[in-house]
């Protein structure tokens, strides 16, 4: 299937849309070569709201993979404000350019992204993520669940197409962990009548599980830089 | 399923002080404790609670000490310039004898500072939250865990002394994301006779107030919190000790710099040094007889801490300047390595050979 020109990325903050993100533009520029028609790849972080956990704290990797970082300067650094990146219209004027939009948490991250949203939805070549983890306290069942995903896209103006389950406990993920939250991904897909494109875990788990889920995304963790 | 979630520390503590019953939190946004604001807000409306984002930190506090005086559990969160805003209230608080749980996830200062991680208010949580002669108790939480379980912790101590107990926290603990299992069954409840909820005509109204113009009736006052205060240091003592049986150093820290320094103790322990660490988790009542024993065994006691050197002038004190104290620290928003403190123990290791 021909991969969409943008990827959204959006859920409850603390869900791993970062690491998804960096992951998932890696992963697009290793396999450009599926992709008739680009010759780049970017990455654009346009959270409002965590000013800690941040696309940048990849930036080496990810000018090492040659992959264009969109995100503001003051991104990461010590100075707190919502502050989106002037270069972001590349991603819609250069049509040659897969990007991954990293977008910040729940409904408030969600707002930046209505700026946008218009020229995104006219092009309609994109694909929004919902980024869910069943060990969330505020998103561990359907009904709280269903009310994030509803916040989020009201607040940014895109309708969610399908959905990465990355649910886990930080360090103490087991394959059995992942494993227990299928159940819940399988009944959000359902409630929400979207089809689940992955399920995403940290590579150590990958060969234990790629036998037992469909579309396993192996995931290496970021680094926080110091 | 396993029973546990996957928390950033502020939200840890938020849903904590939900589970010790708090219903009401009075607020103002700062990086780096936004998020138990942003917790709450969703979480109160839906459980019959208030959530109020104030005008400012010191409308915040002294909402309250509204709530306090009514007899209910409330919280309120800053971080360390927010803190200072409070302390008019805190004082407040104390000579009016509320209890309240007061979160501090301390940042880099002095004056606006940064946003990263500090522990600089050290001398502000445990020697002057506010004007007049009073006490917090102060707990340091190390893990998420911590965040959690303290929060609870806070609020029974709060209103079993009748007075604030404070979290300090820091950046770290605030943002990082770690399991946790949260179960502590139903609230405490303590008795509050002194509460102002109105008489209903069938007893003497209460006063909840901090004014006291004739001079020996305030001092009377003063006595009688300065001898709950002695309970608290001889009951609520709370510490970890850490690999301390054979130790020839022994470090001293909390928060953040205890899970740093745990990390280089277990380094030099492989190149045979003969370190351990005492981690006070009350700040205050600090624990002074576990230092004061360990004084007799060990060469001497290395402070790691992210302040210019606060706790350390307590370590000197605890152990009576029977052994050296060292400082070993980072401030403005800098967190010590592993290396770093292995540095310090292997300098300290080599002394008198």
């Amino acid at each position: 299937m021909k991969r969409k020109r943008i990827t959204l990325l959006a859920g409850h903050y603390g869900s791993g849309k970062t690491n998804i993100a960096v992951n998932y533009a890696l992963m697009l520029k290793r396999e450009l070569n599926q992709s008739p028609g680009y010759s780049s790849v970017s990455i654009a972080d346009l959270d409002i709201v965590n000013p800690y956990f941040r696309t940048k704290d990849s930036a080496c990797e990810l000018e090492a993979a040659g992959i264009r970082l969109i995100c503001s300067e003051y991104a990461g650094s010590n100075v707190d404000i919502p502050a989106l990146p002037q270069d972001i219209y590349a991603i819609s004027d250069d049509k040659s350019m897969m990007a991954v939009i990293d977008i910040g948490g729940d409904d408030r991250g969600a707002l930046a992204l209505g700026r946008y949203a218009p020229a995104i939805l006219e092009e309609n070549d994109y694909e929004m993520l919902l980024v869910i983890n069943a060990y969330r306290p505020l998103t561990r069942d359907v009904d709280s669940t269903v009310e994030v995903i509803r916040e989020i896209e009201n607040a940014g103006g895109i309708k969610f197409t399908s959905i990465v389950n990355n649910s886990n406990l930080g360090e103490e993920t087991t394959a059995q962990t992942v494993l227990d939250s299928l159940e819940y991904a399988a009944s959000i897909a359902d409630a929400v009548g979207l089809p689940i494109k992955m399920t995403s875990v940290r590579e150590e788990l990958y060969g234990e599980l790629k036998d037992k889920i469909e579309n396993l995304f192996p995931l290496k963790l970021q680094e926080k830089i110091k | 399923m396993t029973d546990k979630v996957l928390m950033k520390g502020n939200e840890a503590l938020a849903e904590a002080a939900i589970m010790a019953g708090c219903r009401h939190y009075f607020g103002y946004p700062i990086t780096p404790q936004t998020e138990v604001a942003a917790y709450l807000a969703k979480r109160m409306p839906k459980i019959g609670g208030t959530f109020l984002q104030a005008e400012s930190e010191i409308a915040a506090i002294n909402m309250v000490y509204g709530v306090a005086a009514a007899g209910l559990r409330v919280l309120t969160s800053s971080s360390s310039p927010g803190i200072a805003l409070k302390s008019e209230g805190l004082s407040y608080l104390a000579g009016a004898d509320l209890p309240a749980v007061i979160i501090n996830v301390q940042r880099g200062g002095p004056g606006l500072g940064g946003i990263q991680p500090s522990q600089s208010d050290y001398f502000q949580a445990t020697k002057a939250g506010g004007h007049g002669d009073f006490r917090m108790i102060v707990l340091a939480p190390n893990s998420v865990q911590e965040m959690a379980d303290l929060t609870v912790k806070a609020f029974d101590l709060a209103d079993q002394y009748r007075m604030t107990a404070m979290i300090l926290a820091d950046g770290t603990m605030g943002q990082m994301m770690e399991p946790v299992s949260l179960n502590y069954g139903e609230p405490k409840k303590i008795e509050k006779p002194w509460a102002v909820t109105g008489t209903k005509c069938l007893r003497k109204h209460n006063v909840v107030n901090s004014l006291f113009l004739v001079p020996d009736e305030l001092e009377q006052f003063n006595f009688a919190r300065y001898e709950r205060y002695k309970q608290i240091e001889e009951n609520e003592v709370m510490y970890e000790e850490y690999m301390m049986d054979d130790a020839e150093i022994c470090i001293v820290a909390f928060g953040i710099a205890a899970r740093v320094s745990k990390n280089a103790i277990s380094e030099a322990r492989k190149q045979g040094i003969k370190v351990g660490m005492i981690r006070p988790i009350t700040l205050w009542p600090f624990p002074k007889a576990p230092m004061l024993k360990a004084a007799d065994k060990v060469k001497e006691f290395i402070c790691v801490e992210m302040s210019m050197g606060q706790m350390i002038e307590d370590v000197e004190l605890a152990v009576r300047c029977k052994k050296p104290v060292t400082l070993c620290n980072r401030v403005g928003g800098m967190i010590p390595s592993p290396e770093q403190v292995l540095a310090s123990i292997v300098e300290a290791s080599k002394k008198g050979e």
